[in-house]
């Protein structure tokens, strides 16, 4: 097990050191580069680009620069923001949680929504309720999640004037009613795609299941059908969706990006739009590298709680 | 001069033959997508020139028509444009996007894929290390990026979506080769001394074909899907050049005045991607070898 710790923390820090240097090499090597926005000031002159340029450090090589970004991204230093000065980690902190909630309302929904599609559709093989499960989640896939979201605004809150178009709370009124029925589009919105991914998966995962040994003894010593299904299939079948999950991570967080854009929503996706538009490099950049890190991290997890879930698993 | 049968293109047309065609054609929903696809690309190309308006011309008289109401069949936009002209040259930009993109990012992530499950070793830990690296940004973040500082042009688009889409192909064929190349019939080829590049490309890539095919077609429905997400936000295809994802780009606001400019080219997305991903799924069933006795 520590071997096993050891060798994939190296692992992940040798992909988090490849996913620097590619986000690194995209702002840098860009045209414009993070000079752009001052080059736009009238009546600047090409001596005081030079003079900013010198300050910022970026007449030095790119790889001294990127060494020197990267010693101070360590210790926890990513640069401030060129908007208003604040640093960046804290401004990352500040848009975290409306995310982390979205996400996680939404992962919820797709899990217990796609968990029980995919057994049902497992145990019903074939039948037109897997049919339509299927071919559901194949337009699923291929409906725009922002054009989802137009859709279901038009629906719930222009027609039927039922739900928010958008924003996370009613100013003056932020009660946790307030806060959960806004919540409830975006969320539906962003986990539209995961519950059509995660239930073709548990699908697949709960046909492998059902051929295994021990639930045809779990089946021939007479265990009625609820027990077998509930404690020896889908309880084996959602071990490896451990590992999808991790997998999902970027997924989720790209769609969050967009579902924040349609239903204002004061995340990071908004947070990374509005960074675009004003061109805040040091921002783009922490927000560049915070997914990467979450991904890894969040794949790293998923392959240690599939080894906890799993007594057969041993990491090594 | 004898024809000597290229074994890569005898290959795809081997693929193409017998019970594995049989069993595309009866896929339904792959037969219905294969439909609504030619038929879409037909009606984007040559569309136009059947319509009374052209996609650029702006008629201030007309704005926010209804569809069905002047001539204009599926309304206009705030500027009095014909959404139906807009939208025909739209598909052919977004189309045109979609497959170009795809055959750049199938023809990189075939090369990596290949190279990294032939060589093995350090060859193959470092390029799926790489590649693993790429699929750690979320693609849409990497994208926006690139297109954000990027000139935007169409052919910029397609790159920078082909850039951000190669890691799929390249992990499936890293896969496939690593199998096919402890095979008897490679050992053979080298044996007899074949270089390197003739095992990969003659010897392997025939036999990987199929799940190739797979992947490419499946890519094709994600690309246009990524240039509508950056079109969407502001960051794809320039106005006034119309694509599906910038028709979207202030659809918003008028959503309560006029729900046609959102609903309109958010079917045609969503049609084009869902008719690509059943293509993709009737492929599969018919090319995976397990499958086909």
């Amino acid at each position: 097990m520590i071997r096993f710790l050891l060798h994939r923390t190296l692992q992940g820090i040798v992909l988090i050191l490849i996913v620097s240097m590619i986000g690194f090499a995209v702002i840098n090597l860009a045209p414009g580069g993070p000079l752009s926005q001052y080059a736009l000031t009238p009546g600047i002159s090409q001596a005081d680009l030079e003079r900013i340029a010198h300050q910022m450090g970026l007449d030095r090589p790119l790889p001294i620069q990127y060494l020197d970004w990267l010693s101070k991204l360590i210790v926890g230093d990513w640069g401030s923001s060129y908007r208003d000065q604040s640093p960046v980690l804290s401004v990352i902190w500040r848009h975290m949680w409306a995310t982390l909630l979205l996400m996680g309302c939404a992962t919820v929904i797709s899990v217990v929504l796609g968990t029980l599609i995919g057994v049902l559709g497992a145990l019903r093989r074939y039948s037109l309720f897997d049919y339509v499960a299927t071919v559901g989640a194949m337009i699923a896939l291929s409906i725009p999640t922002f054009w989802f979201g137009l859709i279901a605004i038009f629906f719930f809150s222009l027609e039927l004037g039922w739900l928010p178009a958008g924003n996370m709370y009613t100013v003056g009124d932020q009660s946790l009613g307030d806060y959960a029925i806004h919540l409830i589009m975006p969320s539906a919105v962003l986990a539209l795609v995961n519950v059509a991914i995660w239930s073709r998966y548990m699908r697949a995962s709960t046909l492998d299941v059902m051929d295994q040994d021990y639930v045809r003894t779990a089946r021939a010593k007479g265990l009625p059908r609820w027990r077998i299904i509930s404690a020896h299939i889908v309880r084996n079948a959602l071990i490896p969706m451990i590992t999808l999950a991790g997998l999902q991570l970027p997924t989720i967080i790209g769609g969050a990006l967009v579902t924040e854009t349609v239903f204002t929503w004061p995340g990071l996706g908004r947070l990374f739009i509005d960074s675009l538009g004003y061109n805040d490099y040091p921002v783009i950049m922490g927000l560049l590298m915070f997914s990467a890190i979450l991904t890894v991290v969040g794949n790293f997890l998923a392959d240690v709680g599939v080894a906890l879930a799993d007594p057969r698993i041993r990491l090594g | 001069m004898t024809a000597i049968p290229d074994p890569a293109r005898r290959a795809v047309f081997a693929v193409f033959r017998g019970p594995r065609v049989r069993k595309f054609m009866r896929h339904r929903l792959a037969m219905l997508g294969l439909v609504t696809i030619v038929l879409l690309t037909l009606a984007c190309f040559a569309g136009p020139h059947f319509l009374p308006y052209d996609e650029l011309y702006i008629d201030l008289r007309a704005r926010f028509s209804p569809p069905l109401s002047g001539g204009h069949i599926l309304g206009t936009d705030p500027l009095g444009r014909d959404i139906a002209a807009r939208l025909f040259s739209a598909g052919q930009i977004s189309l045109t996007v979609g497959f170009t993109a795809m055959v750049l990012s199938t023809l990189i992530g075939t090369a990596i894929g290949i190279v990294a499950g032939y060589f093995g070793g350090w060859t193959r830990t470092g390029l799926m290390r790489m590649v693993d690296a790429f699929l750690s940004f979320p693609s849409v973040f990497l994208m926006l990026t690139l297109a954000a500082f990027l000139k935007p042009s169409p052919a910029m688009i397609t790159i920078i979506i082909a850039v951000t889409s190669w890691m799929e192909v390249a992990r499936i064929v890293e896969a496939e080769v690593r199998g096919q190349a402890a095979r008897d019939f490679t050992a053979a080829a080298r044996m007899i001394g074949a270089p390197h590049w003739w095992i990969m490309g003659r010897e392997i890539l025939p036999n990987v074909m199929g799940p190739i095919i797979v992947a490419a077609t499946l890519t094709v429905a994600r690309a246009i899907l990524l240039e509508a997400y950056i079109s969407f936000l502001g960051y794809g295809i320039q106005p006034p050049l119309p694509s599906w994802g910038n028709m979207l780009n202030n659809a918003q606001q008028y959503l309560d005045s006029a729900p046609w400019l959102a609903i309109v080219p958010g079917v045609a997305i969503t049609l084009a991607v869902t008719s690509f991903n059943f293509i993709g799924d009737g492929l599969r069933d018919a090319l995976d070898a397990r499958s086909v006795q």
